[in-house]
């Protein structure tokens, strides 16, 4: 007999071991989510991927599948609960998308589409935070850092280099970058590395290639991010996209 | 057969008198006319609207005070005292007020000078900054409104009951929100119309 559970009533088949984020994402469910990628170790950090398991409230990236397990997830009551979640994650920052490269390609703003945020509706921060621009070929913009610590763990694990971490405690928890002065250009740090791809926000960008796609034609406004995807098929879409806005001059 | 005069004339014989319109107040605060250049974007479909609304205070009338009114329409945030004043005048006159814009729902692009101290961005812009002649000064006309110390989102200073985001919102965007309002829908706005930039 095969493994499976149910989400929102539909039949998720399951490999034992599975958390129901990679079993969801498997069978071609979204699960909202932030800081999970397919490629890293579940962080568990953002908590958008909360969903309901017999009532009870679990972070599907790191919760294993069971057979039989009941889980809700495209509920409004969850739905709202991620909403309040991004109003919080969109005011503790400085996020002014329209002056944003990400934008279009965003995965914070496409998941507040996602989850239909009309507003930040908190008081904003509006935190002083001051951009790394030292590195020849990348720019690092903190003011949109959501500490997901993706770019933590694609250093770390994949590249070897662990040039960022968190540092701080609460509000004033913050990204760091690992060299003695602080900035980018005194780490090994190289544009070709994992980490320099993994930002789901703007904060690590490539330097010269911003609006190589223009707005209105980028991965989220052509499809909803729940439609768009795992990160690995959205970031081959969008290089797909890139080449054709090249071919097409 | 009473002819068309005495129809007209009489209050008994009188068709049935079509619906009120509804009445909308729009203004520019922090903004940059941008959202209202957008609303004009709505282009033809204006005509039909019309039948729908008229304008009170508005860029459009160019009415300064707005009576009391069923929608206002609110572009921009808040940057200096008399941005209060006349977004505290909107509120106490309209029964359904609405953050048109990213400027008005997050401070947009104003607000990134928030993390700057006034006094330098004053000093930068009038008298220290580049190819400013020697002697230039900080303007201090008593008619100029006061810079607030940081630019806000309108609900930050009033109660807003929607907020439609966007830099600016697109014509279609307005269009479809405002009709399913006045429709007496709660307004949504599905992929495609919802956009921060
Ligand atoms: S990183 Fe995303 S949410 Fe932040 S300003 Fe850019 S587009 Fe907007
Ligand atoms: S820089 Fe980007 S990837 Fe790194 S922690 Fe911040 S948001 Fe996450």
């Amino acid at each position: 007999m095969n493994d499976s559970f149910l989400l929102d009533g539909e039949d998720i088949p399951f490999t034992p071991g599975q958390t129901v984020m990679q079993a969801a994402t498997a069978a071609g469910k979204y699960i909202p989510h932030l800081c999970w990628h397919p490629d890293f170790a579940a962080h568990g950090s953002c908590k958008l991927c909360t969903v309901k398991i017999g009532g009870r409230f679990a972070t599907a990236c790191t919760v294993r599948a069971s057979a039989g397990q009941e889980v809700e997830n495209r509920t409004e009551e969850l739905d709202a609960k991620r909403r309040t979640l991004l109003q919080l994650l969109f005011v503790e920052g400085n996020h002014f998308c329209p002056s944003c490269e990400k934008s279009g390609d965003c995965a914070l703003q496409a998941t507040a589409y996602e989850m239909g945020m009309l507003t930040p509706h908190f008081d904003h921060f509006y935190p002083d935070r001051p951009v790394d621009a030292s590195h020849p070929d990348v720019l690092l913009e903190f003011n949109r850092c959501i500490m997901c610590e993706l770019c933590v763990r694609a250093s770390r694990d994949v590249d070897g280099k662990n040039v960022f971490a968190l540092a701080g405690r609460g509000t004033k928890s913050h990204l760091i970058v690992n060299s003695e002065s602080g900035q980018l250009a005194d780490t090994d740090f190289a544009a070709t590395d994992r980490a320099a791809e993994v930002c789901p926000v703007g904060v690590i960008l490539k330097k010269r290639v911003g609006f190589a796609v223009p707005i209105g034609r980028r991965t989220y406004d052509l499809k909803p991010i729940s439609a768009a995807g795992t990160e690995g098929e959205r970031e081959d879409a969008a290089d797909k996209t890139a080449l054709r806005e090249k071919e097409a001059g | 057969m009473m002819d068309q005069q005495n129809l007209k004339d009489s209050p008994h014989a009188s068709p049935a008198a079509p619906p009120r319109k509804l009445k909308v107040a729009t203004v520019s605060l922090a903004g940059c006319f941008g959202c209202h250049m957008s609303f004009l974007d709505i282009d033809e479909r204006l005509l039909p609207l019309l039948e729908l609304v008229e304008f009170d205070r508005s860029p459009l009338t160019d009415i300064k005070h707005c009576g009391p009114c069923d929608i206002g329409l609110i572009e921009g945030g808040v940057c200096n005292a008399e941005n209060v004043h006349v977004l505290r005048e909107f509120r106490a006159n309209c029964k359904v007020l609405i953050a048109l814009g990213a400027c008005a729902v997050n401070g947009g692009l104003p607000a990134q000078r928030n993390h700057l101290e006034l006094a330098d961005i004053l000093q930068q812009v009038y008298r220290t900054g580049h190819g400013l002649a020697e002697g230039s000064a900080i303007p201090d006309d008593p008619e100029l409104p006061l810079p607030l110390n940081q630019v806000h989102p309108v609900h930050e200073v009033v109660k807003i009951d929607y907020f439609l985001p966007g830099c600016p919102p697109s014509g279609d965007a307005i269009w479809a929100f405002l009709t399913q309002l006045i429709e007496g829908k709660e307004p949504a706005l599905g992929h495609g119309l919802l956009h921060y930039d």
